[in-house]
């Protein structure tokens, strides 16, 4: 009965690392980018909801409204005019730039908000539970989970059946050909990190209400989202999906034994997957 | 329709064209023949917008195009097939057609016209481009271009590592593409192909012109292809 409960609320947990792996997933499968500043975006995020309760907003549901496009269209401009100049035969350029755009964020948040650990609240929303059994489900980690697999889901209709997702899938596979087509290469990359981008705003929110957080936050963040897109295989997005599974039930069975196991297990995890399944569980050829 | 006027092409130092000229008139074809390197691909690529041009002038319905990136070149009308088909392996045939309504182009090229035309690539609409063999590959690379009806459709090298047959069928097509008021320019290695396809031929050795004109004899196309 206490695995049955761990692997539930690793399951429930699972559903947050989703929500933030997808994005990562997401950018890399479009454009080959290891986005690095992924992490530090979603505590921006959460700094951002809590600017704007704090201005008077009622909720956090609610500033995601304002958040959520906010840091998508950083996403677009950031792309267009920043990212896309780092693409290239090398990972390292994109690398190098995000990982120095991570720094860039973490220390402005850190001269602005200080190091002190800040949490969201949603009333009370964010410890409420229900029971079925023995066991004991939390409303908002569920809440989550959904958001996550609506979130996936749509993203996943529109990758395979919308003209926009035909001209993503067109751009990853050869992008030149693509401005032949009439589609302008640059400008679909752009959208696509603002879509990844939005989806970490969401869970960088949904991360604030979870727990409480400090402007250095992300870079465990990062850790989970790369483990979560390696196991599952990179580029696909359910695979991404799973991976996250996997990883929050992994991190809290281990739990179950030594509170200490939580991020150990999940590192030893990863390391296995890459080790043995280097493509993930769900393999997709990947050309860097 | 299509004015190429005194154009050079550079990758990076090195010259690949040089003072090349030449004009497609509205409807018409012209064939650029020229051995391997003689700037052939660069030209097409120059006028589709993927190889910037580092002098002259490219005009295209009487408007200068020169500095137009390419995507917005293929909403006025220029279509190129190019060289090694590139179609987008991890899309169906179907859906590599559909990708060409990004130009935003109506016309008689409709989804349904074009499989009307190819029966080959309507019989593999579902399948995977990559799994395609070449011919089947070169037919919808065509059928890709025809979907955003253009004005002018480049064509580079459809007829390099097929067999007789399918490069026959391929040329057929020509023909009738034209009838709709499409323009085509035309690159070809092999010059009775290209002379078949079209009594207006322009020679390229080594990044110029060579030889240029209406129903050339063929002595005088081989000289120019060759040098000497």
């Amino acid at each position: 009965m206490q695995y049955l409960n761990a692997i539930v609320q690793g399951i429930l947990q699972g559903g947050l690392y989703a929500l933030f792996a997808a994005g990562l997933s997401y950018m890399f499968g479009v454009m080959r980018l290891v986005n690095l500043a992924h992490g530090a975006l979603a505590i921006l995020a959460a700094y951002g909801a809590l600017f704007l309760v704090d201005a008077g907003f009622v909720s956090p549901l609610l500033a995601l409204l304002v958040v959520v496009p906010v840091i998508a269209a950083l996403g677009y401009v950031l792309q267009r005019f920043v990212l896309q100049r780092t693409l290239s035969d090398s990972p390292l350029p994109s690398l190098l730039v995000t990982f120095g755009i991570a720094i860039i964020i973490q220390n402005v948040l850190l001269l602005w908000q200080t190091a002190n650990t800040r949490q969201l609240r949603l009333g009370g929303f964010e410890t409420a539970s229900f029971s079925i059994g023995s066991l004991r489900i939390g409303w908002l980690p569920l809440l989550i989970l959904l958001v996550a697999v609506v979130a996936l889901g749509v993203l996943s209709f529109v990758q395979a059946r919308t003209p926009f997702g035909r001209l993503v899938r067109a751009v990853s596979d050869d992008a030149p050909i693509v401005s032949l087509v009439g589609a302008n290469p640059k400008h679909i990359y752009a959208v696509a990190a603002a879509i990844a981008f939005g989806l970490v705003a969401i869970a960088g929110v949904a991360f604030g209400v979870t727990r409480g957080f400090d402007p250095l936050s992300g870079d465990l963040l990062l850790i989970y989202a790369f483990e979560a897109v390696i196991i599952g295989g990179l580029g696909s997005l359910w695979g991404t999906f799973l991976g996250a599974i996997i990883l929050g039930v992994v991190q809290t069975v281990a739990a179950t034994f030594d509170t200490t196991l939580f991020d150990l297990a999940g590192h030893v995890v990863f390391l296995i997957f890459l080790i043995f399944l280097p493509n993930g569980i769900i393999r997709r050829k990947v050309r860097l | 329709m299509l004015e190429v006027d005194d154009i050079d092409v550079y990758y990076g130092q090195l010259p690949a064209i040089r003072d090349v000229s030449l004009t497609v008139p509205s409807g018409g074809i012209l064939a650029v023949i020229g051995s391997n390197g003689a700037g052939k691909s660069t030209l097409l690529k120059a006028i589709a917008g993927q190889q910037p041009v580092k002098s002259g002038r490219i005009v295209f319905q009487g408007k200068d195009v020169t500095q137009l990136p390419a995507y917005q070149r293929a909403r006025l009308g220029i279509s190129m097939v190019p060289e090694g088909r590139r179609l987008f392996r991890s899309l169906t045939v179907e859906e590599n057609l559909l990708t060409a309504r990004a130009t935003k182009r109506s016309g008689p090229w409709t989804l349904e016209a074009v499989y009307e035309r190819f029966p080959l690539v309507a019989e593999r609409r579902t399948r995977r481009a990559g799994d395609l063999s070449g011919g089947e590959q070169q037919a919808t690379a065509i059928a890709r271009a025809l979907v955003s009806n253009p004005e002018l459709l480049l064509l580079d090298e459809v007829s390099l590592g097929l067999a007789p047959k399918i490069i026959g069928e391929i040329y057929e097509s020509i023909p009738i593409i034209r009838e709709q008021g499409t323009s085509i320019l035309l690159v070809e290695q092999d010059v009775q192909q290209a002379t078949k396809a079209s009594r207006d031929v322009h020679c390229l050795l080594q990044g110029r012109t060579s030889l240029a004109g209406r129903d050339l004899d063929l002595a005088d196309i081989t000289r120019a292809y060759f040098g000497g």
